[in-house]
């Protein structure tokens, strides 16, 4: 409808117009939408939401507009006094119309906008996933890759990440709980929530700047969902650990467990970047801050917390209240009482 | 649409029908006409529609009342006397209350806001709100296991109250999660109920545990 609604007033006007419409024509075929609002989203690509293409869009259209008002004020009269009669009336009809375009476009740049960017639908291909796709996904996380030569497919997926991440958050919680370290609810919950999102985001946006940096082939949604999956081992590990205080456990789990996930990761990326030290760059630091978190989750973690508490409520604290968190320090008897409450809480 | 102009309709089948106007129900009369009531009656009948949906809720059957005609009003009242009764476990008496009922409030609003996100994505049928009155009107076992809870620490907190506790949490954490899955996942593809139901799992168990281990000081 668009194209045809260009050039029918120029037809009405005359000969001057038909070669103006002929020259935007070329121009209309490529403009994304024809001239409607209404965005495509197939043709959707990283350029088409820039306020920069949408600002010489809008121009153009601008003034295509005020030409084909121009000419249509003019109509019977010939081009000189038309052009003329446009000058005069800019106070009048003209300037009006001209105000209600500028509020037209504007109007529809922003609604334009607003559905680029409120619009759900942007991420709606990143859930599109069978639980049994989700499942394989998770095991699959825990088997490093042998053949790194050869690109591995990572899954643009981002619904297992997000749930991986909700789950440490209750793991951390939990852990919290059979710590005895709860005394205000709200800010741990909103210590845990921070630091496990804050994780994921932020090492993940690192991440993809080394992988940047030593051309790796990895998109940010890609690396989103391989540090995401490689949650995983540390979900287990922290549920597992938590619940059976030894710390002999927990370093064999981190080792194993950890140790598998960042393997996995490891040799996803090293099949994606060539060069020797670009790939011990980007792994090295992956591997560091993966394993390292783990290890803060367990250990200093709860210093941190406890640190937040000490802050917060100063001085007089009742002892009983706080549990310490050495474990060779307590006693068996109390430790065999915390593994049964613990084991009837499971 | 210029493959439509080619369509037309051959002139040797008759084309016929009814077109009847459906004549107007008491409803317009009646919509009029609520303004016209005492406002008891309009506050009662918003308090029935309240408590015919917790009576949907205790009694979980496959109805679509929650669904279609949400409201927002049952959650509130859950969510705000759920963080009322979650206040005072502070060790401290002295400060404030103010932050963990502010922490409940925006867990349970944005946990249910992230559910319904998370369902639409997957593909659901079923419109924000929806969603938001069905995970809200879903609390209502877990208040109860709350109110419970600090009735048994009001006898004392020995290991026999944290078996009872544990054991009505548990209880009531399970049919808030079965009252919810039995209204939402219907409103999914078949095959990803299974997708849809583990954030709630997760969203009411973080409620769980948060009324698990609210110890009066």
């Amino acid at each position: 409808a668009g194209p045809s609604a260009m050039s029918a007033p120029g037809a009405a006007a005359g000969g001057g117009s038909r070669s103006g419409a002929a020259e935007w024509g070329g121009f209309e075929d490529n403009m994304q939408g024809g001239g409607s609002a209404v965005i495509d989203m197939e043709n959707m690509d990283d350029t088409s939401g820039s306020s920069f293409e949408d600002m010489g869009e809008m121009h153009q259209r601008m003034k295509e507009e005020e030409e084909e008002e121009a000419e249509g004020e003019a109509g019977a009269a010939e081009e000189e006094d038309g052009e003329f009669l446009g000058m005069k009336g800019l106070r009048g009809q003209l300037g009006r119309q001209v105000a209600d375009q500028m509020w037209q476009v504007g109007k529809r740049q922003a609604s334009r906008a607003f559905s680029l960017y409120a619009n759900i639908d942007i991420l709606r291909p990143y859930f599109d996933v069978e639980p049994v796709q989700v499942r394989a996904r998770l095991l699959e996380s825990m088997i490093p890759v042998k053949m790194i030569n050869f690109p591995q497919k990572i899954a643009g997926e981002l619904y297992g990440p997000l749930m991986l991440v909700f789950t440490l958050v209750a793991i951390l919680l939990h852990g919290m709980k059979t710590s005895d370290t709860i005394i205000r609810e709200g800010t741990l919950m909103g210590t845990a929530i921070g630091t496990c999102f804050g994780y994921w985001l932020g090492v993940s946006s690192f991440i993809y700047f080394l992988a940047y940096l030593c051309n790796a082939q990895i998109t940010m949604v890609q690396m989103l969902s391989l540090l995401g999956y490689g949650l995983f081992g540390h979900c287990i590990t922290l549920f597992v650990t938590y619940n059976i205080h030894f710390h002999s456990l927990f370093y064999i789990f981190w080792l194993v467990v950890g140790g598998l996930s960042t393997l996995r990761m490891v040799a996803v990326l090293v099949s994606r970047t060539v060069g020797h030290t670009q790939r011990l760059i980007l792994c090295g630091t992956l591997a560091a801050l993966h394993m390292l978190f783990l290890l803060y989750l367990h250990f200093a973690y709860h210093k941190v917390v406890e640190g937040i508490l000490d802050t917060l409520e100063g001085p007089n604290m009742p002892p009983f209240q706080r549990v310490a968190r050495d474990i060779p320090v307590v006693s068996n008897a109390v430790l065999n009482t915390t593994a049964k409450a613990v084991a009837l809480t499971l | 649409f210029t493959g439509l102009a080619d369509v037309s309709i051959s002139e040797d089948i008759p084309v016929e029908g009814e077109i009847t106007v459906p004549v107007g129900s008491h409803s317009p009369d009646e919509d009029y006409s609520t303004l016209d009531e005492p406002v008891r009656d309009t506050i009662m009948r918003d308090l029935k529609a309240v408590g015919k949906k917790f009576v949907h809720v205790l009694y979980p059957k496959k109805s679509s009342a929650l669904l279609r005609d949400w409201d927002l009003w049952g959650p509130l009242v859950l969510c705000v006397s759920l963080a009322l009764m979650l206040q005072g476990g502070s060790a401290d008496s002295k400060d404030d209350g103010g932050p963990q009922f502010a922490e409940v409030f925006v867990i349970i609003w944005f946990g249910a806001v992230v559910i319904t996100l998370n369902s639409k994505l997957l593909g659901g049928t079923i419109s924000f709100f929806q969603s938001l009155c069905v995970l809200g009107y879903c609390v209502l076992p877990l208040t109860v296991a709350m109110l419970v809870c600090r009735l048994v620490l009001l006898a004392g907190s020995g290991t026999i109250s944290f078996i009872i506790r544990l054991v009505v949490v548990v209880a009531m954490f399970g049919w808030s999660t079965l009252a919810s899955t039995a209204f939402l996942a219907d409103s999914q593809p078949p095959n990803r109920k299974a997708l849809v139901v583990y954030p709630i799992f997760l969203f009411y168990f973080v409620i769980s545990w948060m009324i698990l281990t609210f110890t009066p000081q």
